[in-house]
């Protein structure tokens, strides 16, 4: 199995898209090394700025030079990128309608040893809350490079979320921004993931079809606008439904996909993330097991839908 | 000097209108900021009717300047100088603040012709206008950014960001207006959290720093000259100015602030304004 971080994957993307597009300009507040903006910097050194350790005003920036026909990317850390400069997102740019693409890194708890105060576990609920954002979480190196290259095409504000660690690489499958992708069909049960944790649920499928449990898997990389017709679909065709992601259950993709389910098919739902608690120091995969958003836990999961023990 | 007198006067004479109309439709919608709108009257309109390159009926033109209302809240004085430049009808003031309008209580660069930025949360404004001074120095463009930030504003942390990021960036196409009325809601700004030395702080973070009486014109435009001729940084006008001003009964009362006339006392400050 191939493994490359997603952050890697957007560092070549923008490498890729700045030779491509002349209106590109990136923007970092000191974390250029680790958010693989530095490679950008490098070759284009005239279209990126470093603030420093001050993102609200990097955020604003970024309307700015907006609102004179550059496409800026903004990154940093989940934490700082999303929720520090939350309502400078909110009043500068999203209020406004601006093409501002943010794209963070290092979020969730699979960023490790650093612990609670860099696991970005509230951002998707966050953004998504939003008018006029657009919320994004690859699953891979592949879908990331899509993504970003998906994101200039749509114009308005998008926010992307990558990891830190090194994700599985995934079979190669078609982005298009709002639709979610099968990646395995199934009839008792839906697994709709996005993130680190498609690829959780991909292992919990195989442990569920050992046991004769048929699992539908979806990679919901859009959280909004979310693929509704499919959340739908799942709710009609299987028992029930389980959200993984790598997030606070309140307010991320389980949020949204019960929000789909309550108002438009009632069907049995299980979320799977952190548990309405901080991270932790730790290394990812022992992060994942103790916070129970491994496959194991998914594939328990599994279990006490079909045994009705909601 | 024949020539600079008739500008003076003919600037005099429209800010008197401005803030007759501020009067008005403060007083039509009922609520929004008299006083800060007052204190900031002859700054934005030396800028709209003398200082700026703009076209009202081409709000979108490339190489306009550009004006950024960083204190949101004084947007009357805005929507009063976009009236008379041309930007859209007198009759639109009638409207402010009330539903499907094109004039929000805050300004809306989606909803009006001719703002630039959506504020209202103070302390975002001279990022926004940073980067767009910093964008027309990457396409050479020699479009002005001006900006006006109130006293009570410049307590937030990200103006200071916000300004060592304009020196770093050698931003001499910005210039930025300080209205230092000396109030903000709670009272006095010295006692509400002192930004003083002004001055030193502006210099100490790259600026270069004048200090001029916010309500006369003649200051304002040499202010602005001088400031065009400084190379390589950012500039502030500090401009010591008087909230409420014009309206006898408003001057430096922080009463005032967020409060609207009745129809009586619109009366008494047009008449004071005549
Ligand atoms: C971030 C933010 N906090 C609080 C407010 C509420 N508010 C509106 S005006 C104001 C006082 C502003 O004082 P100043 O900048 O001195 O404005 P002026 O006196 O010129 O009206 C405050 C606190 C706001 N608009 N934005």
């Amino acid at each position: 199995m191939e493994f490359e971080a997603t952050r890697d994957a957007y560092g070549k993307a923008l490498v890729e898209l700045g030779r491509i597009n002349p209106n590109i300009v990136v923007l970092d507040a000191d974390t250029s090394q680790s958010t693989r903006t530095n490679w950008f910097a490098k070759e284009f050194p005239d279209r990126f700025f470093n603030f420093g350790v001050a993102e609200a005003n990097m955020t604003g920036y970024a309307a700015g030079f907006s609102l004179c026909g550059k496409i800026p990317f903004v990154s940093s850390f989940a934490v700082f990128g999303s929720i520090r400069n939350f309502e400078v997102i909110r009043t500068s740019i999203c209020w406004a309608y601006l093409n501002v693409k943010i794209v963070v890194t290092h979020a969730g708890i699979s960023v490790g040893e650093d612990g609670a105060s860099h696991q970005s576990i509230e951002d998707i609920s966050a953004m998504r809350s939003l008018p006029n954002m657009t919320v994004i979480v690859p699953a891979d190196s592949r879908e990331t490079k899509k993504a970003v290259f998906a994101c200039i095409e749509h114009n308005g504000p998008v926010y992307i979320r990558l990891g830190r660690a090194k994700f599985p690489v995934l079979p190669e499958a078609s982005f298009k921004i709002g639709k979610a992708n099968v990646l395995k069909e199934g009839k008792d049960i839906s697994i709709i993931a996005c993130g680190l944790m498609v690829f959780e649920a991909l292992k919990a499928s195989e442990f569920l079809e050992k046991q004769g449990i048929s699992c539908m898997v979806i990679n919901m990389s859009t959280i909004k606008p979310i693929d509704e017709e499919i959340i739908i679909s799942c709710a009609k065709e299987t028992k029930g439904i389980i959200t993984c992601e790598e997030h606070s259950i309140i307010g991320g993709l389980g949020s949204a996909v019960s929000e789909v389910i309550a108002e438009k098919c009632p069907a049995k739902i299980k979320r799977i993330g952190i548990k309405d608690v901080f991270g932790t120091s730790g290394k990812p995969d022992e992060l994942l097991r103790k916070f129970e958003i491994d496959s194991n836990s998914i594939y328990n999961a599994g279990l006490e839908i079909l045994n009705d023990r909601l | 000097m024949v020539e600079i007198d008739d500008i003076i006067l003919k600037i005099t004479l429209i800010s008197k209108k401005i803030r007759r109309l501020v009067i008005k439709m403060l007083s039509i919608a009922g609520s929004g900021h008299p006083g800060g709108s007052l204190s900031c009257v002859e700054i934005v309109t030396t800028l709209y009717f003398h200082i700026m390159r703009h076209r009202p009926l081409e709000p979108d033109w490339d190489d306009r300047d550009r004006f950024v209302l960083s204190k949101g809240h004084s947007c009357p004085t805005l929507y009063a100088n976009l009236v008379l430049s041309g930007y859209f009808p007198e009759e639109e003031l009638k409207r402010l603040r009330m539903l499907d309008s094109i004039l929000q209580g805050h300004p809306d660069r989606l909803m009006t012709p001719g703002i630039e930025v959506s504020t209202g949360s103070l302390g975002q404004g001279l990022s926004c206008a940073c980067g767009m001074a910093l964008a027309g120095k990457i396409d050479k463009k020699d479009f002005w950014v001006y900006v006006l930030l109130g006293d009570g504003e410049i307590q937030e942390g990200q103006v200071w960001e916000a300004a060592m990021s304009a020196s770093h960036y050698k931003l001499d196409n910005l210039i930025a207006f300080l209205d230092y009325n000396k109030f903000q809601i709670d009272g006095k700004v010295c006692d509400v959290m002192n930004i003083e030395p002004l001055k030193e702080k502006w210099a100490s973070f790259g600026w270069y720093v004048q200090e001029i009486d916010g309500h006369n014109i003649a200051e304002i435009i040499s202010a602005v000259d001088c400031a065009k001729k400084i190379k390589e940084m950012p500039k502030m006008i500090i401009c010591h100015t008087i909230k409420g001003k014009g309206v006898s009964f408003m001057e430096n009362k922080p009463e005032w602030h967020g409060v609207t006339p009745t129809k009586e006392e619109a009366e008494r400050a047009l008449s004071e304004l005549v």
